[in-house]
C-alpha cells in the first residue's frame, strides 16, 4: 500500500462508518473490497494491522447489504471466495428472505453475521483462520443458503456458491482445535457432515442438476484440495458416484467425467486405487461417444494409470476413426486400427444418426488425437499408418471421392459430402501427423491427398487455408536424403505439380485464398530458399511474376501479404527467373515497395514493407547494402510521415538494426549468458554518429519520443537509451559539457515535440545531439511511459480519493442548506 | 403426363378440373452432338473428313456419316429429340389450353408446339435410317427415329406472338376452372414456379430454382406451403460442384491463359449465367491485372441481352431493384460496356472483325459447339496451346462437344456452374414447404448412375416421392371431393337453418344451379307464375320451372319400445319385434303388414291398404323432427 492511500484510508473509514454520510455506489465498494483482498493477500511492506482495517469491512458489507435491501430488488453483494484469485458476485435474492451472508440486511438469529462472513471471505488462500472450527456455522441456516444458491438461476451465483461450499468443507475439515486435521477414519466435523450429506442426497436425486451441482462440488473438491481427508471423501462417496453409471442416460455426463478425471489426477490417490479406475472403466464402456473421448483423452493424458486402462481408453478414442476405415476399406487394412474397436455400436449409431452428430463425433476425436499426438505419454505403438489412412479417408469422404465398402460407408458418404468443418478437422490433425515418423508411403500418400484438396474447385477458402497448413508441414518434415542438400526424390516431383495449383490459387477471385497462397509461398521460400530443387521448380512456374502482380491486389491483406511474399522471395533472389527476357522483372523491388510504403491508403501493405525493409536491413540484401544510409534515409522518412504508430514503430525498428550495423549490436541483459567481446564498430565513433545525423535517424527518433501513440514513444526512449548506453562505453568521445555548440540541438527540441523534422535532415552536429541525449531523462521518461494512460483513474488512490470526494461534496451541499 | 425424359428440360402435360396445361416445353439439343458443327466459313478440316462405312465395306451411308478422330458424325444441319409424341396421341393431349413456361430454358420447343392446332401433323417418324446399323453412340442415343429439324424463323415468330407476359404473383384464371400463378424461383431473370390451384386443391410446379443469391428475385418459398402435390423438376445437373468454387475456378483459369497471352473462349447461352459471370469479372480484371484484355460479347440477341436485364427491375434481387430506383444500372456489365472493357456484337462479321484484338476473351454460343459463332472461334484457337476453352454451362458433356474438334491443342477447362437446387437445398425445402406429395423425374428418386453410393444424391422426404418417366402417366394422389358453390345474397336471407346436432344447422335450398366458366352459383327459383285471371288454361310445358310443393325432410330416429308402444296405444296387437343387422323388422301379424326401420329409411310395407299405411306413416312422423 502506497503512503498516499494509507493516509486517506482512515478518513474513509470514518466516512463508512458514520451512519449519517452516504456511500458511493455498490460498485465502488466492491472494488473497495478488491483492494483490501489484494493489501491483506500481498503487501507485506505495509503493516496493514497498525491501520485496523476490520470496522471499514465491516462497514462495507453492511452497506452492501443496505443498499440491497432499501432497493427491494435483488441486489448485488460480493462473495469474495478466498482461494479464486478474484471475487465473485453473487446475486442474493432479497425479496425471498434468505439469510445473507451479509446478514445486516435480512436480520436472522441463526445468520453468521459479517462478524463471521467478513473475516471468513476476505481471508487470503494459505492464511487459514486461527480457529475455523470456533467460527463455522454448524447448526446455522447459513450452509442451508449456500446450498439453496447452488441452485440459483445465475449460473455465476450458483458457481460461487459451490465455490463456496467447497471452501468451507475445506476449512471445517481442518479440525476442531489448533488446526489438527481431521483423521480419515474418524468422525466428520458437524459441519462438514452435514455438506456430505448433502452431496449425498444430491447425487442419489432424480434431478439431473441437483446431480450436477454434486458432482461440480466434489470436482472443485478434489481439484483444489489434495488433503488426505480427501481420500476418505472419495471412499465414502465414489459408490454413489459409481450408482450414477447404472442409471439411463447418465445423469451430467459431462460434470461425471470431470470428476473422474480431477480425483484420478489428484496426487493423493495412489494409481493402485482399485475403486477409482474400476468406475473408469465401467464409465468407459457405459458413457456415450460424445462423453467417452474426452474421458478416454484424459486417462491417456495421466502420468500414472494401468496399461489396461490405458489401451482401452485409446481404443475408444480411435473408434470412430476405425469405423470410418471399416466402412469405407475394401481390403484389410494395416493392423493396430481395426482391431476389435469397430464394432461398437454406439460409436455407428452416432456417426449414422444425423448430419451433425457425425461431423461433431468425428471433429472432437481428431481434435483429441492431434492433442494427444505431440504428448511424450501419448500410447505406444503409435498407429501412425493407420491414423493416417482414416484421416485421408475421411477427407475423401469429405470431398465425396471415398468409394464405401458397406451400407454404413453410403450413408457415411451421403453425411459428410462437403462437410467443410469435418474437413478442416481433418486437415489439422493431418498436418499434425507430418511431425511422426513413418514410411515414404506414408508422405506419398498425405501428399497426394493434400494436392488433391488445394486443385479441388469445391474447397472452401478455409479449407484451403487449412490444406495450405497442412502440406506446409508436410514438406517441411519430409525425409531428406541423408547428408545430401537436396529434397529427395519425391519433393521436387511434388513440387512441379504443386506450383501450376498455386498459380491457380493466386489468381483466385476469393482474396482469402490469395491470401492463403501467398502466405504459404512465404513461408515455404522462406524454409527452402536456399534449395536448388525448390529454387528450380519456382523459377520454372509464373508464381514469382503472379506474386509481384498481387501488390496492387485491391485487398489490403492481400497486398501485405504479396509484400511479404516478395520480400521473402527478392531476398534469396527468387523474385524473377534469371533468363533474358526477365531482366525487367529482376529489377530492383525496393522502388516498388517504397510506392508502397509511400502511397498505400491501407496500414498493412504498409507495416508490411516495413518489416521486409527492416529484414532486408538485418539480412544485407543488396537493395539495402548497396548505399545503406541512403536505403535507411529514405525510409525512415517516409515513416516519419505515416499516420499509423506501427509503421513509425517499425521504423525504429529499423532504426535499431542500423544502429546495431554502424555501433555494434546491442548488449544482452542475460546474467547468464555468455560475455562475448566487444565488437569493435566498423568505423570510427565520430564518423558513426554522423552517418546517424546524415540518415536522419536522431530526427526521426527524438520526434517518436514525443509521439503522441505511447509504444512508439516507449520504443524510440529504448533506442535512444541504447544509443546513450552505447557512446557511454566509448570513452574516447570527448565530452559534450560546455564543449559543442548545443544551441541547435535545443531549437530543434520545440519542433520535435510538435512532431517535425529539422529540415534538412542531417543538419545536426553529432557532438551536440549526444548532448542533448545527455541532458534527456530519458529513464525517467520510461518509467513514465511504461504507466498506462488510465493508471491514474484506476489507482487505488483514485478510488479512495472518489469516495471521499462525494462524502465530502454532499458534507458541502448540507452546509450550504444549514 | 410425361412428355420429356430430360429431368432439366421437362415438358409435362397436366390435367386438372376441366383444363390441360403444359408445363415448360424444354428441347433435348443432346442430340446435336451427334452432328458435325456448322462452320461459318468452309472448314477444308470438315469438308475433309472421311466418310463412314460398315465394317462390311457397306458405304450407304458415307456421305451423311463423317469419321473423325474415332468418332462418327452426322454431317447435316442438326436434328433434335423431339418431346413424346406417341403419349399426346394416345392420350388426346392435342388440345392444350395453356403452356406455363418457368424460365427462358425452357421454352425452346414451343414453336414446335404452336406451330398446329395438333400435335400429331408433325410427329411422323422418319424411317430412313435404319437405327440398327448406325455406330455407336448414335445407335445408343434416346429415340434417334424422333430427330426433327428445329423450326423456322417464322414459326419462331408465331410462336412469340401467342405468349402472354404475366408479372409475380399475378394471379390468372383458366377458365374458371383453375387459377394460376406465377412465383420467383430465383434462378435466372423472369424465372417462375407455378401454383396451379382451385378452391380445394393446390398443385406447385417447382422448375428450375435456386436458394443461391445472385442477380434474380430471391425465390418465393411461403407460397409453395399448403400444397397437395408439389411436383419438381429441373434441380442442378451437377450436384457435387459448389457453384462458388467453379466461378473461382473460371476466374483463375481466365487469369492464367491471358496472363500468357492466350485467349479464353466461354461458350454460353445469351442469357443466365453469362450476368453473374460479367459481375465477376467485373471485380475481378482489376485485381488480376487484366483491365486492358477486352471482352467480347458475340450474340445475334447480345445488346438486348445486356440492355434489357438492365430495365426489368422486378425480376432482379433487392439490391440491384434499389439500384434501379436511384437510377443506376443494376449490373455493373453496364460500366464494362462504357468503359469499353465489354464490347458486344451480333455476329463476328462486320465491326467485330475490325476492333478484334489478342489476347481478349470473348464470351458466344452455341454451349454444344455445334452452331453459332463459337464453332469459328473453335477452329481459330483449336490450333494453339496458349488459348483455353472454358466450359460454363452444365448442359452438354465437354468431352462430346470437343470430339469434332479433335485433335486439340487448346486447353480445355470444365467448371459447370449450375445454381439450381441442389439435394440439401431440396431437402430443406420440403421440410420448409411440407408439401403432402411431391413428384419427380425418376432420375431424383436414386443416386446418380456414376455414383451410386451417393445416397446423399437423391430426394429424400416423407411420404417417398412418386416418380415418373418419360411417356409414362401418373395419376396424382388426390382426389376432387368439394367444389365451391356461391349462393345469392337474397336466396341466402330466405333460408333458415334449423340446428340438428350442436353446431350443425341445416336448411333446405330450393335454388337454380347456373353454372358459366366453370363458376357455379345458386339462384332463386322464378316464382311460379301467377294465373292470369284463370280464364285460360296455359300449357303444362310453359310452367318453367314447375316447382312443386315441397315435402319437408326429416331427422332423428325411432326409439322402436316407444314406438310398439304407440302402436298398442292405438290399436295394433300381436305386435313383433325383430332385430336385424341395419335395424329392425316390426312385424304385425293382424294387419299382415311390415315396418322396417333402419338407419336411413323406414319402409311400410303392407298389402293394398292406404288407410292403414298412411295411419302408420302418420305414427312414424311423430318421432321424427321435420324441416
Amino acid at each position: 500500500m502506497d503512503p498516499e492511500c494509507a493516509q486517506l484510508l482512515p478518513a474513509l473509514c470514518a466516512v463508512l462508518v458514520d451512519p449519517r454520510q452516504p456511500v458511493a455506489d455498490d460498485t465502488c465498494l466492491e472494488k473497495l473490497l478488491d483492494w483490501f483482498k489484494t493489501v491483506t493477500e500481498g503487501d507485506i511492506f505495509f503493516p496493514v494491522g497498525s491501520l485496523n482495517l476490520t470496522p471499514c469491512k465491516k462497514k462495507v458489507w453492511e452497506l452492501l447489504g443496505e443498499e440491497r435491501s432499501s432497493r427491494g430488488t435483488p441486489g448485488a453483494v460480493p462473495l469474495v471466495t478466498p482461494g479464486l484469485g478474484r471475487p465473485h458476485r453473487v446475486q442474493c435474492r432479497a425479496a425471498a428472505g434468505a439469510p445473507l451472508p451479509g446478514g445486516a440486511a435480512v436480520p436472522c438469529a441463526e445468520s453468521p453475521g459479517p462478524e463471521f462472513w467478513g473475516p471468513l471471505l476476505l481471508t487470503p488462500p494459505g492464511r487459514n483462520l486461527r480457529s475455523p472450527g470456533k467460527l463455522l456455522p454448524v447448526s446455522s441456516g447459513a450452509v442451508d443458503t449456500i446450498f439453496s444458491l447452488q441452485g440459483d438461476s445465475s449460473l455465476f451465483v450458483a458457481s460461487a456458491a459451490s465455490q463456496l461450499l467447497v471452501h468451507v468443507l475445506a476449512l471445517s475439515m481442518q479440525g476442531g482445535a489448533e488446526g489438527q486435521p481431521c483423521l480419515p477414519g474418524g468422525d466428520w466435523p458437524a459441519c462438514a457432515q452435514r455438506i456430505m450429506d448433502h452431496v449425498e442426497e444430491s447425487l442419489c436425486s432424480a434431478a439431473t442438476p441437483k446431480v450436477t451441482q454434486a458432482l461440480n462440488v466434489l470436482t472443485t473438491t478434489f481439484g483444489r484440495c489434495q488433503s488426505p481427508w480427501t481420500e476418505a471423501l472419495w471412499v465414502r462417496l465414489s459408490p454413489r458416484v459409481a450408482c450414477l453409471l447404472e442409471r439411463d442416460p447418465i445423469p451430467a455426463a459431462h460434470s461425471f467425467v470431470d470428476l473422474l478425471l480431477c480425483v484420478a489426477r489428484s496426487p493423493v490417490f495412489s494409481s493402485s486405487d482399485g475403486s477409482l479406475w474400476e468406475t473408469v472403466v465401467r464409465a468407459l464402456s457405459c458413457l456415450g461417444p460424445t462423453h467417452m473421448g474426452p474421458l478416454a483423452l484424459g486417462i491417456l493424458k495421466l502420468e500414472h494409470c494401468p496399461q489396461a486402462l490405458r489401451t482401452q481408453a485409446f481404443q475408444v478414442l480411435l473408434q470412430p476413426l476405425a469405423c470410418v476405415l471399416k466402412a469405407t476399406v475394401q481390403a484389410p487394412g494395416p493392423p493396430g486400427l481395426l482391431d476389435g474397436t469397430a464394432d461398437d455400436a454406439t460409436t455407428v449409431d452416432t456417426l449414422l444418426a444425423s448430419k451433425s452428430s457425425c461431423a461433431g463425433l468425428l471433429c472432437r476425436t481428431l481434435a483429441h488425437l492431434e492433442e494427444l499426438q505431440p504428448l511424450p505419454q501419448r500410447p505406444s505403438p503409435w498407429p501412425q499408418a493407420s491414423l493416417l489412412g482414416a484421416t485421408v479417408t475421411v477427407l475423401r469422404l469429405c470431398d465425396g471421392s471415398a468409394a464405401p465398402a458397406s451400407s454404413v460407408g453410403g450413408h457415411l458418404c451421403g453425411t459428410l459430402a462437403g462437410c467443410v468443418r469435418v474437413q478442416r478437422a481433418a486437415l489439422d490433425f493431418l498436418g499434425t501427423l507430418s511431425q511422426g515418423t513413418g514410411p515414404q508411403e506414408l508422405v506419398t500418400q498425405a501428399l497426394a491427398v493434400l494436392l488433391e484438396c488445394l486443385e479441388s474447385p469445391g474447397s472452401s477458402p478455409t479449407v484451403l487455408k487449412k490444406a495450405f497448413q497442412a502440406t506446409l508441414r508436410w514438406l517441411l518434415s519430409s525425409p531428406k536424403t541423408p547428408g545430401c542438400s537436396d529434397l529427395g526424390p519425391l519433393i521436387p516431383q511434388f513440387l512441379r505439380e504443386l506450383f501450376p495449383v498455386l498459380q491457380k490459387r493466386l489468381c483466385h477471385p476469393c482474396w482469402e485464398v490469395r491470401d492463403s497462397a501467398l502466405e504459404f509461398l512465404t513461408q515455404l521460400s522462406r524454409h527452402w530458399g536456399g534449395q536448388a530443387d525448390f529454387r528450380c521448380a519456382l523459377l520454372a512456374s509464373e508464381v514469382p511474376e503472379l506474386a509481384l502482380q498481387l501488390l496492387q491486389d485491391p485487398e489490403s491483406y492481400v497486398r501485405a501479404s504479396a509484400v511479404t511474399a516478395m520480400g521473402q522471395l527478392s531476398s534469396q533472389g527468387l523474385h524473377a527467373p534469371t533468363s533474358p527476357e526477365h531482366a525487367e522483372a529482376r529489377q530492383s523491388l525496393f522502388p516498388e515497395l517504397l510506392h508502397i510504403l509511400s502511397v498505400d491508403s491501407e496500414g498493412f501493405p504498409r507495416r508490411a514493407v516495413m518489416q521486409v525493409f527492416t529484414e532486408w536491413l538485418r539480412d544485407g540484401h543488396a537493395d539495402a547494402a548497396r548505399d545503406m544510409e541512403q536505403f535507411v534515409a529514405t525510409v525512415l522518412q517516409v515513416a516519419s510521415r505515416d499516420l499509423d504508430w506501427e509503421v513509425r514503430a517499425q521504423g525504429l525498428e529499423l532504426a535499431l538494426v542500423f544502429l546495431g550495423q554502424t555501433l555494434g549490436p546491442p548488449r544482452t541483459h542475460c546474467p547468464y549468458a555468455v560475455a562475448l567481446p566487444e565488437v569493435a564498430p566498423a568505423q570510427p565513433l565520430t564518423e558513426a554518429l554522423r552517418a546517424l545525423c546524415h540518415v536522419g535517424l536522431f530526427d526521426f527518433a527524438f520526434c517518436a519520443l514525443f509521439d503522441c501513440d505511447r509504444p512508439v514513444a516507449q520504443k524510440s526512449c529504448d533506442l535512444l537509451l541504447f544509443l546513450r548506453d552505447k557512446i557511454a562505453s566509448y570513452s574516447s568521445l570527448r565530452e559534450a559539457r560546455g564543449g559543442p555548440n548545443t544551441a541547435s540541438a535545443e531549437a530543434t527540441l520545440p519542433r520535435w515535440r510538435a512532431g517535425e523534422q529539422a529540415q534538412p535532415p542531417g543538419d545536426q552536429e553529432p557532438e551536440a545531439v549526444l548532448a542533448m541525449l545527455r541532458s534527456l531523462d530519458l529513464e525517467g521518461l520510461r518509467s513514465t511511459l511504461a504507466e498506462s494512460s488510465d493508471h491514474v483513474e484506476k489507482s487505488p488512490q483514485s478510488l479512495l480519493q472518489d469516495m471521499l470526494a462525494t462524502g465530502g461534496f454532499l458534507q458541502g451541499d448540507e452546509a450550504d442548506c444549514y | 403426363y410425361c412428355l420429356s425424359g430430360h429431368p432439366t428440360l421437362p415438358c409435362n402435360v397436366l390435367k386438372f378440373k376441366s383444363t390441360t396445361i403444359m408445363l415448360d416445353c424444354g428441347l433435348d439439343m443432346t442430340s446435336t452432338l451427334n452432328f458435325l458443327p456448322l462452320p461459318l466459313v468452309q472448314s477444308p478440316r470438315l469438308s475433309n473428313l472421311p466418310g463412314w462405312s460398315l465394317k462390311d465395306g457397306n458405304a450407304f451411308l458415307d456421305k451423311e456419316l463423317k469419321e473423325c478422330s474415332g468418332h462418327v458424325f452426322v454431317d447435316s444441319v442438326p436434328e433434335f429429340c423431339l418431346p413424346e409424341v406417341r403419349l399426346r396421341r394416345a392420350n388426346n393431349l392435342s388440345t392444350v389450353d395453356v403452356i406455363l413456361i418457368s424460365n427462358y430454358a425452357l421454352y425452346d420447343a414451343l414453336p414446335i408446339h404452336t406451330r398446329h392446332t395438333g400435335f400429331t401433323a408433325q410427329c411422323m417418324p422418319r424411317n430412313h435410317r435404319p437405327d440398327r446399323l448406325l455406330p455407336s453412340p448414335l445407335k445408343d442415343a434416346v429415340e434417334v427415329s424422333t430427330w426433327r429439324r428445329c423450326y423456322t424463323m417464322q414459326e419462331v415468330n408465331s410462336a412469340l406472338s401467342k405468349i402472354q407476359l404475366v408479372g409475380y404473383s399475378q394471379k390468372i384464371e383458366l377458365f374458371g376452372a383453375v387459377q394460376v400463378t406465377p412465383l420467383s424461383s430465383g434462378y435466372a431473370l423472369g424465372s417462375s414456379n407455378w401454383i396451379i390451384q382451385s378452391h380445394y386443391e393446390k398443385v406447385s410446379y417447382v422448375s428450375g430454382s435456386s436458394l443461391l443469391t445472385t442477380h434474380p428475385q430471391p425465390m418465393d418459398q411461403a407460397s409453395l406451403k399448403n400444397s397437395d402435390v408439389l411436383v419438381l423438376t429441373g434441380l442442378t445437373q451437377i450436384p457435387t460442384a459448389n457453384p462458388d468454387g467453379m466461378v473461382g475456378e473460371f476466374c483463375s483459369n481466365l487469369a492464367l491463359t491471358v496472363r500468357n497471352g492466350g485467349n479464353v473462349l466461354v461458350p454460353c447461352y445469351p442469357s443466365g449465367v453469362i450476368y453473374d459471370l460479367l459481375e465477376c469479372l467485373y471485380q475481378y480484371i482489376d485485381s488480376a491485372g487484366l483491365s486492358s484484355v477486352p471482352l467480347y460479347f458475340i450474340s445475334p440477341v447480345a445488346n438486348s441481352s445486356l440492355e434489357f436485364s438492365q430495365i426489368f427491375a422486378e425480376w432482379l434481387c433487392h439490391n440491384k431493384q434499389s439500384k434501379v430506383y436511384l437510377p443506376e444500372p443494376p449490373f455493373p456489365h453496364a460500366e464494362l460496356i462504357q468503359t469499353n472493357k465489354l464490347k458486344h456484337y451480333p455476329s463476328i462479321h462486320g465491326d467485330f472483325s475490325n476492333d478484334f484484338r489478342q489476347p481478349c476473351v470473348v464470351f458466344t454460343g452455341h454451349p454444344s459447339l455445334r452452331f453459332g459463332d463459337v464453332v469459328h472461334f473453335m477452329e481459330l484457337w483449336g490450333k494453339s496451346s496458349l488459348n483455353t476453352v472454358i466450359f460454363t454451362e452444365p448442359d452438354f458433356s465437354y468431352l462430346e462437344a470437343l470430339a469434332p474438334y479433335q485433335p486439340l491443342a487448346m486447353k480445355c477447362i470444365y467448371c459447370p456452374i449450375d445454381t439450381r437446387l441442389n439435394f440439401i437445398q431440396v431437402s430443406k425445402l420440403l421440410k420448409e414447404v411440407q408439401p403432402l406429395h411431391v413428384v419427380c423425374p425418376e432420375q431424383y428418386t436414386q443416386p446418380p448412375p456414376a455414383q451410386s453410393h451417393r445416397m446423399d444424391l437423391m430426394i429424400d422426404c416423407q411420404p417417398p416421392a412418386m416418380s415418373y418417366r418419360r411417356a409414362e402417366v401418373l395419376a396424382l394422389p388426390f382426389k376432387r371431393r368439394y367444389e365451391k358453390i356461391e349462393i345469392m345474397p337474397e336466396l341466402a336471407d330466405s333460408l333458415v337453418p334449423m340446428e340438428i346436432k350442436p353446431g350443425i344447422s341445416l336448411a333446405t335450398v330450393s335454388a337454380v344451379l347456373h353454372t358459366k366458366d366453370n363458376k357455379h352459383l345458386l339462384q332463386p327459383p322464378p316464382r311460379p307464375a301467377q294465373p292470369t285471371s284463370g280464364k285460360k288454361r296455359k300449357r303444362v310445358s310453359d310452367d318453367v320451372p314447375d316447382c312443386k310443393v315441397l315435402k319437408p325432410l326429416l331427422s332423428g330416429s325411432i326409439p322402436v319400445e316407444q314406438f310398439v308402444q304407440t302402436l298398442e296405444k292405438h290399436g295394433f296387437s300381436d305386435i313383433k319385434v325383430e332385430d336385424t343387422a341395419k335395424g329392425h323388422i316390426v312385424l304385425l301379424q293382424e294387419a299382415e303388414t311390415l315396418i322396417q326401420i333402419e338407419e336411413d329409411s323406414t319402409h311400410i310395407i303392407c298389402d293394398n291398404d292406404e288407410m292403414l299405411r298412411v295411419r302408420l306413416r302418420d305414427l312414424v312422423l311423430k318421432f321424427l323432427q321435420k324441416f
